[in-house]
């Protein structure tokens, strides 16, 4: 390839830091990506690092300070091609929880001298903030999914990464459905592909890791697990976790969560 | 023994003999695949031992819902058919179609080597054979030839077993593919209580079953055989009336009642993978950083996809509802045109294992009636 | 006409090909001139008009691209591309002498020896007169066969008429050429307007002796052929070239499908009566 290699840097905001390290585990493409890329500003690998511009910044994480919400707008000035990775950059991960919580109470909780804590009351994803040139789902993300995104964008051309269901991976590969043959809740039907169906192949039901999938029809999903014996509750819990903000679990967990308020008495927390 | 097929003596194997008959086929080189419990329920995997596949159980379908039972009369093949189908061999998940290597000539194509297995099917019900059928129009009996399904189908071996239950979710009566096996086969099997009516059907059968321990078959188990196939038969509660099926699917295209379907139907593709004559596939490839040496992958796809239909900027088919209708007027409606069978073969899968528990049957009752239902 | 490739070839095997020249159009246009060696069990390697290769870029992916010329001189076979996906946009990239794969030609063609005898009305929307173009030169090749030659041809603006560079040519072989743009630039003296009003007001026509070609956007086609339906060309001399997913072009993946029709194999060209129901059906 002739002319200056293309630099490649990666940002963390709110985060566990595990995907930043599927870009580690890399290890055998590393070095090809190395010879290609220049990685300029990957603070999980080295403390060297350089100011922008960027060709590429993988960004980390989700917004839950005021100081994120001033620095993800310099990234964004630095950087031509923006790719978000991780269910923290694209929907504000675990942590959005505090969006359906009382924040100041928990920092009351939690902290001594809530004081000197300044975070927002909401975690979001970064596309809330900045134009996002490309979202890469999962917690953690998909290393194969990475190097295709890092290739096309080598390669000039729009990364091609699957759009349908659990459900299909667990079918290519063997395994039966858990929802039928076991009527265990999972979120499988509506949730991306990305992670090769692991968990269904354990006998667990999927975590929806990679969020909703296009046009996921979560109320009859729902209708179904509460049919197998789930109470209202627990369908809520499944659909709050490691994606909870994305729009469509948001707002299915939000119907659920405000039936469940109108019923007479609490729901019964039963096992299926 | 007479060569005349038309007239093939039936004989009878004890229970034991199941083993000498995996036996001889592995030494015949087939890879033999058989039913086995695995996950919750019935399977197609390979195997060397008769001891695999579930003796003794049976399991409940209704849409949505699948569970084994024990059954202590159930014997080797009591269960009717599972998630699994035979199509993921003869029609592998993943398969490379082509290889290319850049040389300095520029691209080098070639197909991918022919991995030479033969497999024997061991338990293939009579709605299977008529699966596999409907796959080799698609596959073999069109302009193309698909080189990967030719090779797998032209070795393979069928042990066909007559079906002596029948699930809930089974109507292979009402589509005249079962549940007794005609054709298709090199051995089918009857169940009896210690052993088996074997018929063959090919010549390589009457070749594997000479090496078989048969003995004369008495009337009183013949009589056994055909009123536990009668029971298959009397034990179906589903049906699908093929006639005018194709005519509906094309007249109801604006029914309501895709609307309705689309509100329950999660769009998952789980009966189009379950189906043992889906066919969809989509090819992609698979490079290493320098896209020198390039494999183009097909993998199983399905119409239930959003982007499966993705052309020129947008996508055809882009709500549930049009999803829907394209799966069930393909299958029961435009096979018939493309294939001149219809695509379903009454097995059932597609209603246990749709998470939701959409039943085919029912949906083609509600779009025969011409109002909304 | 419709050739197939014979039943025991497989369609995944891919010709080697070559880009051995670049002719751009219009923005984002351009026409590549492919030097394609036959597969060693092939004498020759041939294409009937209106039938379409998978071009193949190994590692991107494959694009269904009509045929769209052939170039006895250079020995190469035109494809006229949009850019469009990450297939065209990495073939623009890649340029002449760029080395790539063609699967095909797959699919029908139109039926050039059915239409003889008869007058022909090739009518085209922007980039849909590339797979009429070698139907356009099989026609002025077989000239004396044909009764009138009309060619109806509709594009955004004047410079996106494609092929400009033919037409004296082509009206010189006896072809009738009508154009019109949805917007006219300085200069521009022609027609402005759907190539719909063309049909409709095509003189002189006798429709029970004429066969009318239609290739462009999908509602083009269907006004189009409601207007020639109108004109009293019968149903079963419309003929359509469709457009949809290929992506095996052979009719095992599933994707193309239309209605009854596998748009790789039993298309891309289909006659009007026979696919009309389906594109009436919106998202089917």
């Amino acid at each position: 390839m002739s002319g200056p290699r293309p630099r490649l840097a990666v940002f963390k905001f709110a985060s566990c830091d595990g995907c930043q390290l599927s870009l580690l585990d890399c290890e055998d493409e590393l070095l090809a990506l190395g010879e290609r890329l220049d990685i300029v500003h990957f603070l999980e690998a080295t403390s060297r690092v350089s100011d922008g511009p960027y060709d590429i910044a993988l960004v980390e994480g989700s917004i839950t300070t005021p100081d994120d919400l001033t620095r993800i707008q310099e990234v964004r000035r630095a950087s031509k091609f923006l790719v978000t990775i991780g269910a923290c950059a694209t929907a504000g991960g675990i942590q959005a929880l505090r969006n359906f919580a009382d924040h100041a109470s928990f920092l009351a909780a939690v902290y001594a001298s809530p004081q000197y804590i300044h975070s927002l009351a909401t975690s979001t994803a970064i596309a809330d903030h900045v134009r996002v040139d490309f979202e890469l789902r999962g917690c953690p993300i998909n290393k194969t999914q990475l190097l295709e995104v890092i290739r096309a964008l080598l390669g000039d051309r729009r990364p091609t990464t699957p759009s349908h269901s659990v459900c299909l991976d667990c079918k290519r590969r063997g395994t039966v459905c858990i929802i039928v043959a076991h009527g265990a809740p999972c979120l499988g039907p509506v949730t991306q592909s990305g992670c090769g169906a692991i968990c269904p192949a354990y006998d667990r039901g999927c975590y929806g890791c990679f969020g909703p999938c296009v046009q996921p029809n979560l109320a009859s999903l729902s209708a179904q697990q509460i049919r197998n014996g789930a109470s209202i509750a627990e369908a809520v819990q499944g659909l709050r976790l490691f994606n909870v903000n994305a729009p469509e679990f948001r707002q299915e967990s939000d119907r659920l969560a405000n039936l469940a308020a109108d019923l007479p008495a609490p729901e019964p927390r039963q096992r299926p | 023994m007479s060569t005349n097929a038309a007239h093939e003596t039936a004989q009878f194997m004890p229970h034991t003999g199941l083993q000498r008959l995996i036996d001889v086929l592995c030494v015949r080189g087939y890879n033999v695949v058989a039913p086995k419990l695995s996950q919750g329920a019935v399977v197609y995997e390979p195997t060397t031992s008769a001891a695999t596949i579930p003796f003794g159980w049976i399991e409940a379908q209704e849409p949505g819902k699948y569970r084994l039972i024990e059954d202590g009369e159930a014997g080797y093949f009591g269960y009717t058919v599972g998630p699994h189908s035979w199509k993921q061999f003869l029609f592998p998940p993943r398969a490379v179609v082509s290889t290319s290597v850049r040389t300095e000539d520029g691209w080098n194509v070639s197909p991918p080597a022919d991995d030479g297995v033969s497999y024997a099917f061991l338990g293939v019900r009579a709605c299977e054979i008529a699966a596999i059928e409907v796959q080799d129009r698609v596959f073999l009996q069109q302009a193309y030839v698909d080189p990967i399904y030719a090779a797998r189908r032209e070795r393979v071996f069928i042990v066909a077993v007559n079906c002596t239950r029948a699930a809930s979710t089974c109507f292979c009566n009402s589509m005249r593919t079962g549940p007794r096996c005609q054709r298709g086969f090199d051995l089918a099997l009857t169940e009896l209580p210690d052993g088996f009516v074997l018929e063959a059907g090919s010549d390589r059968g009457r070749e594997i079953a000479r090496q078989l321990p048969l003995q004369m078959i008495a009337d009183a188990q013949l009589v056994t055989a055909e009123q536990l196939r009668q029971r298959a038969v009397d034990q179906q509660t589903r049906s699908l009336p093929v006639d005018g099926l194709h005519d509906l699917m094309l007249r109801q295209l604006q029914h309501p009642r895709w609307n309705e379907v689309a509100e329950r139907c999660l769009s998952c593709t789980n009966c189009t993978q379950v189906c043992p004559t889906c066919f969809c596939s989509s090819v992609q490839e698979v490079t290493d950083l320098d896209a020198a040496h390039v494999d183009r992958v097909r993998t199983w796809d399905s119409c239930f996809n959003f982007d499966f239909s993705y052309m020129n900027g947008g996508v055809v088919r882009n709500t549930i509802r049009s999803r829907y209708r394209q799966w069930l007027t393909h299958k029961l409606g435009t096979w018939f045109d493309q294939f001149d069978t219809c695509g379903c073969v009454g097995c059932g899968r597609c209603i246990t294992w749709c998470p939701v528990g959409i039943d085919l049957t029912e949906e083609v009752a509600a779009l025969r009636s011409e109002s909304t239902p | 006409m419709s050739t197939l490739i014979p039943p025991s070839q497989s369609p995944w095997l891919a010709h080697r090909a070559t880009v051995k020249e670049i002719t751009p159009e219009y923005y984002g246009v351009n026409t590549y001139h492919l030097r394609i060696e036959p597969l060693p069990d092939q004498r020759t390697y041939d294409v009937a008009p209106g039938q379409f290769n998978m071009l193949y870029l190994p590692g991107v992916g494959e694009a269904a691209i009509s045929v769209s010329g052939r170039n006895h001189d250079d020995d190469t076979w035109s494809h006229t591309v949009r850019t469009a996906g990450g297939v065209t946009r990495t073939l623009e990239q890649l340029g002449q002498g760029a080395p790539l794969a063609v699967r095909g030609p797959f699919g029908r063609g139109w039926p050039m020896e059915a239409a003889v005898g008869r007058d022909l009305v090739f009518v085209a929307g922007g980039i849909g007169l590339a797979p009429l173009r070698p139907a356009v030169a099989w026609a002025l090749a077989h000239r004396s066969q044909f009764g009138r030659i009309t060619l109806i041809y509709g594009a955004r603006l004047p410079g996106a008429l494609l092929y400009a560079r033919e037409y004296d040519a082509w009206q010189q072989q006896g072809l009738q050429l009508q154009s019109t743009v949805d917007r006219a630039e300085s200069g521009w003296l022609g027609n402005v307007g759907v190539v719909t009003l063309l049909v409709d007001r095509l003189r002189p026509l006798n429709p029970q002796q004429t066969t009318l070609f239609a290739c462009g956007p999908e509602i083009m086609m269907r006004f189009v052929a409601n207007s020639a339906l109108a004109r009293g060309i019968p149903a079963e001399r419309l003929w359509l070239s469709l457009e949809r997913n290929m992506q095996c072009a052979a009719g095992f993946c599933g994707h193309c499908q239309l209605g009854p029709a596998f748009v790789c194999r039993d298309g891309p060209v289909m006659r009007h009566d026979y696919i009309a129901p389906y594109l009436e059906v919106e998202a089917l």
